[in-house]
């Protein structure tokens, strides 16, 4: 199948390896900053092949698990109100708050639905007038044109009954947060799926500033390998710079179009991110124009006191200073069914790709 | 105006009365259920094997199939893989009302036609019609009675299973899962992929007879995977597969890889997970082979001691890794 089969083609990963094998003579650690990179690097079985200098850690690219629990209780609070629809992607259905979670508020009655994408949450608000339809808008520069597009058409067709209740996030201030916080980071494996949208030039701060490699990566075996040779070859060479893998996706200049969008709709604001606190501009909030669109602002709901559970190292996990195993309650208290904190929920937390493809490998 | 299925439909009245015939018997029409009394009478069965499914699938019509064929094919399938003839089944309806009354002769239709297939005889059943919004148009019950031949007692007790087995699969996995997922109102995709669905009684029924089978299990919610971590985890054995044996097509791995899920872990409705002894693995592959739902067979790994309770795959290019349970709800009515 092309696009896939070639990208998973054994002899291509073997002659990578071995290259990777050959220049690597110095310890690196490489951090993943994607969650979809996590699980593809955990699934395809890749740290098994890779030469024992090579340190792969997982960083705090997966939406879900970075969203606080604040979020998650404000959300619920939501859902408690009477004629509301909260509209969320599937992962959130799990992720637990101070005390619930979205899971359990539907099936004590709130109306609590999963949608695939934004405008789906926006064909239910047409579909029932006398609703209001919350979407609780997560994730990083991929999801937020969608969430962007949705606002726009509920802006233009006045819209009176869609609203949005936005956590979304950009990456780059969190990649540089890491740095600050002294994370040993020799290079990262960044999103290519970002950069189609924002192209290259994010992470020029990190090359420039602070001497770090980016390599902007596609998602399959080959690519991320590929990417691997191509930030060790910059570790070794002391040539700390910002390169596309992913060429076959990623334009340097991203998609004007999509940024436009954003920029319409969207505004910088600090934000919290579990495990590294409150980051610089690292969220986006609807402008003025859109806040009688926006869920925070529209609707006073009284959060409770957010209560973090005991024992569970997700903040330092999603730092990529501690490994799953090294927590107390991995595999334990938490696992995929019982989770306790928010990267065993998503299919793309890095404790449940560990839990889940590497175990015991 | 198309005819409807109303609440009297299940009142036991003139129209049940006028259901029963002009419907259920005109269509699986068979002395036992001709009968017509409270409980259907059978012949004495050696070895009887008994079993019970509910179908909610949604939506009822799907592309390669519908609720109906499902429920003859899930519950005829859970007797083949005990190694079971099925012979004879129930079949209890709980029908919203409204639901046109062509949609549950189509369904109808469809059972009786696979029940021929099998072989078995639908003998008992029952129809109740509740309040619109009480159920999703149609939920359907079906229990099923099979034989088990002399010395087959074993199979699905899973006893029989050794270190250097053989694991095999007759062929694709995932069809069934995305076929419906294409078809949910909020997820359409054009896409050709048809269900899978299909009663596997005459591969199931040519392995026991002809090879020594250790274990079967049709793979069904939770898909391959489920299967394989169940028969590690039960029995205190490891397995190892290699992900390039495992058939899938390319279809679906492409829509598997867009929404973000695992083959591995989606639902198939024909597929069979059978265990033999290495020596007799071609002759089972050949016996699977040979059928028209088993055209992809494949030997997709082996019983190990080592590991115990894992499962490890053997990744395309070269790498391991682990293969867990399903946990959460990969896609909610799937069968």
């Amino acid at each position: 199948m092309r696009y896939i089969e070639e990208y998973r083609d054994r002899k291509i990963t073997e002659q990578i390896i071995d290259a990777i094998h050959r220049i690597s003579t110095s310890p690196v650690s490489i951090m993943e900053v994607c969650g979809g990179h996590t699980m593809a690097i955990r699934k395809s079985g890749i740290p098994y092949l890779l030469p024992g200098t090579i340190d792969l850690i997982s960083g705090p690219g997966c939406p879900v698990c970075v969203t606080g629990r604040q979020f998650i209780d404000h959300a619920i609070e939501l859902s408690r109100m009477p004629g509301v629809i909260i509209t969320t992607y599937g992962d959130l259905m799990r992720v637990p708050g101070s005390s619930s979670t979205l899971g359990k508020e539907k099936a004590e009655g709130s109306d609590i639905r999963m949608v695939y994408s934004t405008m789906e949450a926006f064909t239910i608000s047409r579909n029932n007038p006398s609703s209001k339809i919350i979407f609780l808008a997560i994730g990083f520069e991929t999801t937020t044109p969608p969430t962007a597009v949705a606002v726009k058409q509920a802006y233009d067709r006045k819209a009176d009954n869609f609203f949005v209740l936005s956590s979304h996030k950009v990456m780059p201030p969190a990649m540089s947060a890491l740095i600050d916080e002294g994370v040993a980071i020799d290079g990262y494996l960044a999103p290519g799926h970002v950069s189609v949208i924002t192209g290259s030039s994010i992470y020029n701060t990190i090359a420039g500033k602070y001497k770090k490699g980016v390599v902007i990566s596609g998602f399959e075996p080959v690519d991320i390998l590929q990417s691997i040779y191509m930030l060790v070859d910059q570790i070794e060479k002391k040539r700390p710079h910002v390169a596309i893998q992913y060429k076959r996706a990623v334009n340097p200049g991203g998609n004007p179009k999509a940024r436009k969008v954003i920029n319409e709709v969207f505004e910088p604001r600090d934000d919290w991110w579990r495990g590294l606190g409150t980051i610089g501009e690292s969220g986006l909030g609807l402008k003025g124009k859109y806040e009688h669109l926006d869920a925070g602002k529209v609707f006073n709901v009284t959060l409770p006191k957010t209560r973090e559970p005991a024992g569970c190292i997700c903040g330092e996990i999603l730092k990529g200073t501690r490994k799953p195993p090294e927590c107390q309650l991995f595999g334990k208290a938490c696992t995929p069914m019982n989770p306790v904190g928010a990267c065993m929920v998503s299919t793309e937390g890095s404790c449940a790709a560990h839990y889940r493809y590497n175990q015991y490998c | 105006m198309t005819e409807k299925i109303l609440l009297e439909h299940g009142s036991g009245g003139r129209l049940s009365h006028h259901l029963i015939a002009s419907l259920f018997f005109k269509y699986f029409n068979n002395p036992v259920l001709n009968q017509n009394g409270d409980s259907a009478l059978l012949n004495s069965i050696d070895n009887p094997a008994f079993t019970t499914d509910s179908y909610v699938v949604d939506p009822i019509f799907f592309p390669g199939g519908n609720i109906g064929k499902l429920a003859v094919c899930g519950t005829v399938n859970d007797l083949a893989a005990t190694g079971a003839v099925p012979l004879y089944l129930s079949a209890g309806f709980i029908i919203e009302e409204g639901l046109p009354f062509a949609e549950l002769e189509e369904i109808v239709k469809t059972m009786a036609e696979e029940a021929e297939k099998a072989g078995v005889k639908i003998v008992t059943g029952d129809t109740k019609v509740v309040n619109r919004g009480q159920c999703d148009k149609i939920f359907i019950n079906t229990s099923g009675i099979g034989t088990i031949g002399p010395g087959k007692q074993n199979i699905s007790a899973g006893t029989m299973i050794r270190p250097g087995d053989s694991i095999l699969i007759n062929g694709f996995i995932g069809d069934h899962g995305i076929a419906v997922m294409g078809k949910r109102e909020s997820l359409q995709f054009g896409s050709d992929v048809l269900s899978d669905c299909a009663s596997l009684h005459h591969i199931s029924k040519n392995l026991v007879d002809r090879v020594d089978v250790h274990f079967m299990r049709d793979a069904t919610r939770g898909g391959l995977a489920t299967v394989l971590t169940g028969i590690s985890e039960q029995y205190g054995l490891g397995i190892e597969i290699e992900e390039d044996k495992v058939p899938v097509r390319d279809s679906i791995r492409g829509l598997c890889e867009l929404f973000g899920f695992d083959p591995l872990y989606v639902a198939n409705e024909g597929k069979m997970v059978v265990v033999v002894p290495p020596e007799q693995e071609q002759s089972a592959l050949d016996i699977i082979r040979s059928n028209e739902h088993g055209e992809a067979g494949s030997v997709i790994g082996r019983i190990t001691g080592d590991h115990p309770g894992k499962v490890i795959m053997h990744t395309t290019i070269g790498g391991k890794r682990f293969v867990d349970m399903l946990t959460g709800e990969q896609l909610p009515r799937i069968c």
